[in-house]
C-alpha cells in the first residue's frame, strides 16, 4: 500500500510537530510514508470563502499530486473533508467532467488520521503513552462531514497512562470557522467563550482535537485568558510512548 | 398599530448581518432568553425524534416528495388551481409582494372591511402586508399569541415558530400591562394568554375578513392547510365570512396521502411534539359551514429564480420547521434580528438572498453568517443541505462582486489577498516562498512566544485570540532534512 500524507498547508507552516508526529505514529504502525513535496493548500479556504474560480486550479494539483497512491492520509478533518465533499462541487463548476472523474476516484481514498487508523488499519491501541488528563472537542467537519464517530475517543481511550475526561457538550462548534472567525469575529468569540467554559469545567490539562485550525482557536482563546490549560493534536498524542522518555 | 420593519424585502439598504450581530451579542438579556429556550426545544426535539425508528426514512421520504414536487411545480400548480375551483375557491397568482397586497386589500375593500384578523404568516411578512393595508386604511389584528406580542412591542419576529422568542414573560407582562391596559396582572402564563384570549375574541367575533398564511397545499384535492398550537389559527380561517389565504408556490404537495409524512416530520422538528394541538384542512367553501368565500393567492416573489439554480433550490423544500435555528450555534448567540429578514437563522441566511437577489450589499452578508458547522443539515427534516448552499451563495455573493463591482470590486482587500494566495498556493516554488517570508515578516508581531495584536481587518481575530508565531522550521523543512531533498520517502 502506497501512503501519502496530504500534511495540509496549515500544518505544513504553522503545526510542523504535528505533521512529525503523524509520520512517527504511522511509521510505527509499520507504514512506509511518502510526503510528495508538490503539495500545498486543498483550496478549503478559498472555496468556503466564495473564491471558488481561485480554488479549481488548487483543486487541479492536489487530484495530480496525488491520485497515484493507494491511501492519503492527513491530519485534519476540515482539509479532508473539503476534499471529500466539496471537490465535486468545484468540478462542477469548472464544468470539467475529466476532473470529476478523477475527484470520484481519488476522494474516497482520502482518510483523516483518525480513521485511517481505526476504520481502515482496524487498530485503536497505536501503543501510545501520555500520563495527562485530557479531553476531546471533536471538530464539526469530523463530526458531520466525515462522520468519524467515536474513531477519536477509542484511539484516545487506549493511551496508557492517559486520564480521559469527557467534554460536555462536546458537539458545539468552537466557533472557528475559518474566515468565519474574521469576518464575524464578534459571534465566533461568543461561541468560543462557551466552549473555553466547557473545557475548563473538566479539569484536564490539554485539550485535543483532529484538526490544528479549531484548536489554535480554542488554544488562542485559553493562552490569551492565561488559563493554563493547553492545546495538543491527535497526532502528538498518539505519536507519544514511554520509549521516548527513556535515555 | 402596523410597524416600519425596514429588512431585506423591504426594498432599501439592510445593514450588515455583523453590524446587527454584534448589537444583538452585547444585549444579556437577551442572550439568556434565546439560550434558556433555544436549548430546552432543541434537547426536547432530540427526544421526540430519538423514538422514531424510521426518521431517516422519513427524512429521506420528505426530501424526495418536496424535489419531485419541484421538479413538476408547474403542473402541480395548475392541478391545484383546478381542484380550489371545483370546490368552489378563487386562485390568484401574484408574481411578487406588492401584487399579492393589491390582490389581497382590493378583497378586504371589496367587502368594506376595515379591519382584518391574521394568522401567523410569515409569507404576508416577506410581502409586507400590513404595511400595505394600513396604507388603505385597513387595520390588519395578529391573533398568534406570540405575533400579537410582537405587534404590541412595535418590533419583528425573529424565529419562524416562536416570534417573540427573544422576550421573557415579565417583558410579555409589562407589554401587555402597557399596551393592554390591564392593571393587575401576574406573569404566570395561563394569566398572560388569558388578557391575550379577551382582546382577541372580541377582534374575531367583529372582523369580516381573516388572512392565512399555509403550511400545505394538496393539489389533488386542493385542501389547505394550516398548522399550529393555539386555535386562534382556527378561529382566524373559520369565524370571518371571507378567507384569503397567501401561500408561497413551493408549499404544495401532490396527494392527500403525502400528509403521512410531512405530518410526522412537521410537529417533531418544530415543536418536539409527536402531534401539533390543531390541525386546520379545508377544501374550498362549504355551504352553512365556514367562510362562504374563499381566495387562494400564490405567491412567486422570487421563488422560481430560486427554481433555476441547481444547487439552491432544496432550499424550497423548507416547511418552516425552524429545527435549524434552534441547533444554530450563531442564532442562539445572535438572534434573529440580526439577519435583517422576516428569515432569520440558517434557513433564512439561504432563502433571503436567494429570493431577493444577489448583489445586495446587506442580504449578500448572510451566507457568511455561519462557521459552517452543520448541525442545520443534520437536523433538517426535508434534508436541505444547508451548509453546501451557503458555499454556493458566497461563491455567487464573491464572482458577482468580481464581474460586476467594478475596479472596486477587484481593488478589495480580501479579494487582493485571496488571489495572491491563490496564486502563491499555485506554485511549489512561490508556497515555500512565502513560508519563508511569513516568518522573517511576523518578527514584529511575535513577542514572548504569541501574537498579540493583527494589523488591519485580521485583528478580529486577535481582539479575543492570542495567534501562536509560525515556528523556526516548516514540516517540508523537517521533512528533507530527514530524507533529503527528492519526492517521496
Amino acid at each position: 500500500m502506497r501512503v501519502a500524507l496530504f500534511v495540509t498547508c496549515f500544518n505544513d507552516t504553522l503545526f510542523p510537530e504535528t505533521g512529525r508526529a503523524t509520520v512517527e505514529l504511522l511509521e510505527r504502525l509499520g507504514i512506509e510514508v511518502e510526503f510528495p513535496l508538490e503539495q500545498t493548500c486543498c483550496g478549503q479556504m478559498h472555496f468556503n470563502t466564495g473564491y471558488q474560480r481561485e480554488a479549481i486550479p488548487l483543486v487541479r494539483r492536489f487530484v495530480e499530486v496525488f491520485e497515484d497512491y493507494d491511501a492519503v492520509v492527513a491530519p485534519s478533518g476540515s482539509c479532508v473533508g473539503m476534499v471529500r465533499e466539496l471537490y465535486p462541487l468545484a468540478a462542477d463548476l469548472a464544468n470539467d467532467k475529466r476532473l470529476a472523474a478523477r475527484v470520484e476516484e481519488l476522494a474516497p481514498k482520502v482518510f483523516e488520521l483518525s480513521e485511517f487508523l481505526v476504520g481502515k488499519l482496524e487498530v485503536t491501541d497505536v501503543g501510545a503513552y501520555y500520563p495527562h488528563r485530557v479531553t476531546y472537542h471533536p471538530t464539526c467537519h469530523s463530526l458531520r462531514m466525515l462522520k468519524v464517530g467515536d474513531a477519536p475517543v477509542k484511539l484516545l481511550k487506549a493511551v496508557r497512562g492517559i486520564d480521559f475526561v469527557e467534554l460536555p457538550e462536546a458537539r458545539e462548534c468552537c466557533g472557528f470557522g475559518g474566515t468565519f472567525a474574521v469576518k464575524n469575529a464578534d459571534t465566533s468569540i461568543a461561541m468560543l467563550g462557551d466552549k473555553l467554559r466547557h473545557v475548563l469545567d473538566t479539569e484536564a490539562e490539554i485539550c485535543t482535537a483532529g484538526d490544528n485550525s479549531c484548536l489554535m482557536h480554542i488554544g488562542g482563546g485559553l493562552k490569551r485568558q492565561r488559563a493554563g490549560l493547553r492545546t495538543v493534536h491527535l497526532a502528538e498524542i498518539l505519536a507519544n510512548t514511554e520509549e521516548k522518555i527513556k535515555p | 398599530m402596523t410597524i416600519e420593519a425596514p429588512d431585506a424585502f423591504s426594498g432599501g439598504k439592510t445593514p450588515h448581518f455583523e453590524e446587527t450581530a454584534r448589537e444583538s451579542l452585547a444585549d444579556s438579556q437577551l442572550r439568556r432568553n434565546l439560550g434558556k429556550a433555544t436549548q430546552t426545544i432543541r434537547r426536547k426535539r432530540a427526544v421526540a425524534v430519538e423514538e422514531m425508528p424510521d426518521w431517516e426514512r422519513l427524512r429521506e421520504a420528505g426530501r424526495a416528495l418536496k424535489s419531485r414536487t419541484l421538479r413538476h411545480l408547474d403542473e402541480y400548480l395548475l392541478r391545484l388551481e383546478e381542484s380550489i375551483t371545483r370546490a368552489g375557491g378563487q386562485v390568484h397568482w401574484a408574481r411578487d409582494g406588492e401584487e399579492a397586497n393589491r390582490i389581497i386589500a382590493g378583497i378586504a375593500r371589496s367587502h368594506g372591511a376595515g379591519e382584518v384578523v391574521k394568522v401567523k404568516s410569515i409569507a404576508t411578512d416577506e410581502t409586507k402586508l400590513n404595511e400595505h393595508l394600513e396604507g388603505e386604511g385597513i387595520e390588519a389584528f395578529e391573533t398568534d399569541l406570540a405575533e400579537l406580542i410582537i405587534q404590541l412591542a412595535g418590533e419583528t419576529s425573529s424565529h419562524i415558530l416562536v416570534p417573540a422568542i427573544h422576550k421573557n414573560r415579565s417583558e410579555i407582562r409589562e407589554l401587555f400591562m402597557q399596551k393592554l391596559g390591564v392593571e393587575d396582572l401576574s406573569d404566570d402564563p395561563p394569566d398572560l394568554a388569558e388578557v391575550a384570549r379577551l382582546y382577541l375574541r372580541e377582534k374575531f367575533l367583529k372582523a369580516k375578513v381573516g388572512i392565512s398564511g399555509a403550511n400545505f397545499a394538496v393539489a389533488e384535492t386542493g385542501t389547505v392547510c394550516v398548522v399550529e398550537s393555539e386555535g386562534n389559527g382556527r378561529m382566524c380561517t373559520t369565524l370571518p365570512p371571507v378567507l384569503v389565504t397567501l401561500m408561497g408556490i413551493e408549499k404544495i404537495i401532490p396527494t392527500w396521502q403525502d400528509y403521512e409524512v410531512f405530518m410526522q416530520l412537521l410537529p417533531r422538528s418544530s415543536t418536539a411534539e409527536r402531534m401539533n394541538p390543531y390541525t386546520t384542512f379545508w377544501t374550498g367553501v362549504s355551504e352553512g359551514d365556514g367562510p362562504q368565500e374563499f381566495h387562494l393567492v400564490l405567491l412567486d416573489n422570487g421563488r422560481t429564480e430560486v427554481l433555476a439554480d441547481e444547487i439552491g433550490r432544496q432550499t424550497l423544500n423548507c416547511i418552516r420547521c425552524s429545527a435549524c435555528l434552534n441547533v444554530c450555534p450563531v442564532y442562539e448567540r445572535t438572534g434573529g434580528h440580526a439577519y435583517n429578514s422576516v428569515y432569520p437563522g440558517p434557513i433564512g441566511a439561504i432563502l433571503t438572498p436567494q429570493l431577493v437577489g444577489i448583489g445586495k450589499s446587506g442580504s449578500d452578508s448572510l451566507p457568511y453568517a455561519s462557521s459552517l458547522c452543520g448541525a442545520c443539515y443534520e437536523v433538517c427534516p426535508v434534508k436541505i443541505n444547508i451548509p453546501e448552499v451557503l458555499i454556493h451563495l458566497r461563491g455567487k455573493v464573491v464572482r458577482h462582486k468580481q464581474d460586476k463591482g467594478g475596479l472596486k470590486g477587484k481593488l478589495d482587500p480580501e479579494n487582493v489577498a485571496m488571489q495572491a494566495m491563490a496564486k502563491t498556493f499555485s506554485e511549489r516554488r512561490l508556497y515555500e516562498g512565502a513560508q519563508k517570508a511569513a516568518r522573517i515578516g511576523q518578527w514584529p508581531l511575535a513577542r514572548s512566544g504569541a501574537i498579540h495584536r493583527l494589523p488591519g481587518r485580521l485583528a478580529g481575530w486577535t481582539d479575543a485570540r492570542d495567534l501562536k508565531p509560525i515556528p523556526e522550521q516548516t514540516f517540508r523543512e523537517w521533512w528533507r532534512s530527514q530524507n533529503g531533498s527528492g519526492e517521496g520517502a
